[in-house]
């Protein structure tokens, strides 16, 4: 069936010009204003055909200030036709603050009341519309009932649904949770599947912000879609769409169960059929050739594509999804490639699926050459970013550098971060990654950032491996006639570093070096110019036999006279200084660069920024492929804060004690800028000059704020240095990154405790659907029992919200339970996990007992399995009153004149468990001379001694 | 969830527009005009999804009508692409082979079935004979 619909055509209301309609319109207005103000009262069909006409003007983007009284008698008349066009104003024109409401929900109050389901239903449909807080109030409580009474018509219900769920949006506190929602569970169950398909999107929204309240609905919502999906296409009537069975309905009950973790083993075991079946007939002959009826069945097919993804735990699933992935990615259908590629992106970091996903390389590298459509180009790119690791990345960056060269504009920054960041991962062989950078450089310099040449500065200062290859490749780039000014800068600060390593092969002699990079000298911006400044500087101490001709240069009027007070500052200077220094002090002042502190790219950060973090972070956790010799910690360094950290313009290239340039004017922060975040860590930035400590100041204490946030994003990694930070004290901060900040306070008594969660939001904007779930392992499930009330899915701009988590230990334990928390920031999921510092020591409770008491039990816990002794070196100061606050933050009590050696620790106390007591004795020896500790555990259970010397081991 | 719901011609002019989020009237034009602007500059082969802001359009052209849906990423591209035939196709059963006229001249009833189809941002009926049932009760009781 064609569906033909006449090409333009006539023009009822539109004139050939916009001046003339809108002349036309005025007319229109002020012809229906007459009519509504005038003094003949207007029959039912006229007043429907003026609401018509005014509902038509503001579709043309006309605002409409009358009209709105009219429409409100409309609605409250008896007659359905006239009712119905009043609705249908009120809902399409009125907002939610509108003063009418008060008016419109009393004639909502009388339809809902009417028992006429026509009218119900319009009533509902209008409350689902405009969804204001007064229609809460007055209807939150109505709307509920009215949903699961048994004598409600079908298509009601469906309205009642549907409009509870805007109520729940916008006045969630209006709408409480009671009675009604088991029974609303159990409309998934209903036999109409209009009610059905209304219950799941109501439901789903539900359990995103209740998930324990709803936890049923994940076995009804299982068996429903197994009836689906094994129905013979008859079965369902009209519910069929070209022998699909209920498409919309599946998609939404596939959508409700990633709300949920993957189900118990016994339903667990159906809905593996389910996805099975529908994998299965993705395979099978088309039951029809339209396109409607295949474009259904794979909206099917994604979405349980995205479950078995979501569940990430049947392996045999997930290879299947990518196989079939793998096969839309040849399809003929540019749809079915782009939504292939989107799927497969995540498919990706599944550890048990990325190996297959690396199959299709040569398909995707394919797609990136061949495919028309810019978007399903950026899809490509994503997903080989996405599966590239160790193995391919030589051959995916090659690809992308490829690419890049034809790419389109609003894509190739994101192309050159992503490949920057791959070549430094995936280095085993540093050349390779200097060449990677200096290519993208003079494939795509304009969209080469400032983070990315800087990070090439810090790896090769770095490692002196790759020190002279780098100084002789930038060497051999710059003799291209026309180079990116960017290579120049790269160029300038190797050459002035490392150039003396290449200056023995006669080609590169030190005066052919400085000529080459003074011939680009006059072409560069003011930036590089004083980069390249530096660099001369540089070259004074590193080949004296060069320094008349610097010294030339320096002193000539281009320079030492420029307009640019940054650049003739320098020249002063540096000219200055190579006259009156001598060599020793030169060679101190102008030493090579000392090695940056390891850290990690802010490329990453950069990406992060453009994309929303989640696609790098989550695959970085999955994949836990990260490079420990380059990045040392995953959090991104802010890139401002290191704008600031320069003391004096020059500071940074001269490294220590410039002591001649005290009296440098304040920088100029772009020239600041351009050499600084290099080397932000301030620590080596000496500060120069009184003027300049302000400077310094506030620059530490970023560098220090920096560190800070450093710590925790490493415990999403390895979490266990989180939890020993939380040992011995109840409350701090637990996590930090850019957007969100974890803070907790808890309290414990005896096997009980409290904790409360805050989550801040750093951001200005709102974090949506935000849900932290707090996951215990199976083995912990059984010691440790933890409560949590739901929080609001909606975190404002610089809003805190808080959680509590009750907790009871049920029986000693070893792991700590994981908080996870997922949200949205700018349209991109954030997930991240960190381990609450729910430790088994938390649950002492200390006791007091003389030195004489204390040994006898000591001795009676003597045999192997009861004592669990750990001798350690020490990694803080060894002070006496710190350790002693130590052990008693620890939870014991702490024993005073109980070990002969008054330098001896000794701590006693009680574990409580619900099902057992466990009594602990510790004693921690130390020795200053050889700066170590022997730590002892003594308790009547192996395990627990263990425990708790591992954690109080690493306290010291 | 469904952000909005456009049917605009070629000539970039609005002929329903249905917002499931408020939107200010002066942001709805230029919001169309972008969203038009976008569909019209596509080829027969790129994708029916485009990226757009911080949310995905879905859109399907019928001869010189564009029907554009904006969704989040909680939606399905594949189902709001069919459920989008699927709305022409009740359409087209209602008006005996539909066009661009009867849905300017019958703008209150295409409202009736998008609104029996679509409430709140989410879809709430699929079944043509369902979605119809009222405006056949409504054509009724204007006959009589």
């Amino acid at each position: 069936m064609v569906v033909g619909f006449v090409v333009g055509g006539t023009e009822p209301l539109i004139g050939k010009s916009k001046e003339a309609e809108i002349k036309r319109i005025n007319k229109e207005l002020a012809n229906i204003r007459s009519k509504f103000k005038g003094d003949k009262a207007l029959d039912g069909y006229s007043k429907k055909k003026y609401v018509c006409k005014l509902l038509f003007i503001f579709l043309l983007g006309h605002d409409i200030d009358f009209g709105h009284m009219e429409a409100v008698n409309l609605l409250s008349s008896n007659r359905y036709t006239e009712k119905q066009i009043g609705y249908l104003f009120i809902s399409v024109l009125v907002n939610s603050n509108s003063e009418l409401i008060r008016l419109i929900n009393n004639a909502i109050k009388n339809d809902l009341a009417s028992r006429n389901p026509t009218f119900m239903g319009l009533a509902l449909h209008c409350i689902a519309n405009v969804g204001s807080r007064e229609m809460a109030e007055a209807f939150a409580g109505e709307i509920p009932k009215i949903l699961v009474a048994g004598d409600t018509m079908d298509s009601v219900k469906q309205s009642a649904a549907l409009c509870l769920l805007r109520l729940y949006r916008t006045s969630p506190d209006l709408v409480p949770m009671g009675d009604w929602t088991s029974r609303v569970v159990h409309l998934l169950n209903d036999q109409h599947l209009g009610v059905v398909t209304a219950a799941t999107s109501l439901i789903t929204t539900l359990a995103q912000k209740n998930p324990e309240e709803f936890k049923t609905s994940v076995s009804l919502a299982v068996s429903r879609l197994s009836r689906i999906v094994t129905s013979a296409s008859t079965d369902l009537q009209d519910y069929t769409y070209y022998f699909v069975p209920a498409p919309w309905l599946s998609v939404k009950l596939l959508r409700l169960l990633q709300c949920y973790p993957p189900p118990d083993p016994a339903v667990r075991g159906r809905l593996t059929e389910c996805l099975e079946t529908i994998l299965n007939k993705a395979q099978e002959p088309p039951k029809s050739k339209k396109v409607q009826h295949s474009n259904a069945k794979n909206a099917v097919l994604f979405e349980a594509i995205s479950l078995i993804i979501h569940h990430d735990s049947e392996p045999n699933l997930l290879v299947r999804a990518c196989n079939q992935l793998g096969q839309f990615l040849q399809h003929r259908e540019t749809n079915l490639r782009y939504l292939a590629l989107e799927s497969m992106c995540t498919l990706a970091s599944s550890e048990f699926s990325h190996e297959a996903v690396k199959t299709h390389i040569e398909t995707v590298i394919n797609a990136l050459k061949t495919e028309r459509d810019v978007s399903v180009r950026q899809r490509a790119v994503d997903l080989l970013y996405a599966m590239c690791d160790r193995s391919n990345a030589q051959q995916i960056v090659a690809e992308m550098l490829n690419y890049l060269e034809t790419a389109d504009y609003s894509i190739r920054e994101e192309i050159v971060l992503k490949v920057a960041i791959l070549a430094e991962k995936y280095a085993v062989d540093y050349t390779w990654y200097v060449d990677t950078i200096l290519n993208l450089i003079r494939i795509a310099g304009d969209y080469v950032s400032e983070e990315v040449w800087y990070r090439v500065i810090q790896i090769v200062i770095n490692r002196d491996d790759v020190q002279g290859y780098a100084a002789k490749t930038v060497f051999e780039a710059l003799q291209a006639p026309a180079c990116h000014e960017n290579l120049v800068k790269v160029g300038g600060y190797i050459l002035g570093e490392f150039g003396n390593l290449i200056a023995g092969d006669p080609r590169s002699s030190p005066l052919i070096q400085f000529n080459l990079l003074h011939s680009k000298f006059h072409l560069c911006s003011v930036p590089t110019r004083a980069l390249l400044l530096s660099t001369y500087i540089k070259f004074v101490n590193l080949f004296p036999e060069i320094k008349t001709t610097i010294q030339d240069v320096l002193r000539s009027d281009s320079q030492l006279k420029n307009a640019d007070v940054e650049l003739q500052q320098r020249a002063v200077e540096y000219l200055r200084l190579s006259t009156i220094a001598s060599t020793d002090i030169l060679a101190t002042v102008l030493e090579e660069m000392p090695p940056f502190p390891e850290r990690e790219s802010s490329i990453l950060a950069k990406l992060k920024k453009k994309k929303g973090p989640s696609t790098v972070t989550d695959l970085e956790e999955i994949k836990k492929e990260r490079s420990s010799d380059m990045n040392g910690s995953a959090e991104p360094t802010p890139v401002n804060a290191s704008n600031v950290s320069t003391p004096s313009p020059s500071a940074d290239l001269l490294g220590l004690g410039a002591v001649p340039l005290t009296n440098s004017a304040p920088a100029p922060s772009s020239s600041g800028s351009l050499l600084v975040d290099v080397f932000s860590d301030s620590s080596v930035a000496v500060p120069l000059a009184p003027g300049s400590e302000d400077n310094f100041a506030s620059s530490s204490d970023l560098a220090s704020s920096e560190v800070v946030s450093e710590e925790p994003a490493d415990a999403v990694h390895d979490a266990d240095e989180l939890i020993h930070k939380f040992i011995c004290k109840n409350n701090g901060v637990l996590f930090e990154n850019q957007l969100l900040q974890i803070g907790l306070k808890s309290e414990f008594r005896q096997n009980l405790g409290r904790m409360f969660i805050f989550y801040g939001n750093k951001t200005s904007t709102q974090f949506l659907n935000f849900t932290p779930t707090v996951i215990c392992s199976d083995e912990l499930q059984s010691s440790l029992n933890l409560q949590t009330k739901p929080v609001d899915p909606i975190v404002d701009g610089g809003a805190q919200v808080q959680q509590v988590v009750n907790i009871e230990c049920i029986s000693d334990f070893m792991d700590a339970p994981i908080l996870n928390i997922q949200f949205r920031y700018g349209g991109t999921l954030q997930n991240l996990s960190v381990k609450l510092p729910i430790t088994l020591n938390k649950f002492f409770q200390p006791t007091e007992m003389s030195s004489q008491d204390f040994f006898q039990r000591w001795k009676q816990l003597s045999s192997s399995k009861q004592e669990v002794q750990n001798i350690f070196k020490a990694k803080h100061p060894m002070d006496t009153e710190i350790t002693k606050a130590k052990i008693i933050g620890f939870g014991s009590a702490l024993l005073e004149e109980v070990d002969p050696n008054p330098a001896n620790f000794v701590g006693a106390g009680i574990i409580h468990t619900k099902t057992i007591q466990i009594g602990c004795l510790l004693r921690l020896e130390p020795n200053l001379q050889a700066q170590m500790y022997r730590l002892t555990l003594r308790t009547s259970k192996e395990a627990v001694s263990r425990r708790l010397c591992e954690l109080l081991s690493e306290q010291f | 969830m469904i952000k909005f719901f456009l049917m605009v011609n070629k000539q970039g002019q609005t002929r329903l527009s249905r917002y499931y989020e408020h939107v200010e009237l002066h942001k709805r034009t230029l919001l169309e005009a972008e969203v038009i602007k976008n569909c019209l500059s596509r080829s027969k082969d790129q994708c029916s999804f485009i990226e757009y802001k911080d949310f995905k359009l879905v859109y399907r052209q019928y001869a010189a009508l564009f029907i554009v849906v904006g969704i989040n990423e909680t939606e399905n591209e594949m189902a709001v692409y069919e459920l989008i035939h699927n709305f022409v196709e009740v359409l087209d059963k209602y008006f005996s082979r539909v066009s661009e006229l009867d849905i300017m001249f019958n703008l209150d009833r295409v409202h009736i079935i998008l609104d029996e189809m679509v409430l709140n941002g989410c879809i709430v009926e699929t079944n043509r004979s369902r979605i119809l049932a009222p405006l056949l009760v409504l054509d009724k009781m204007a006959e009589t």
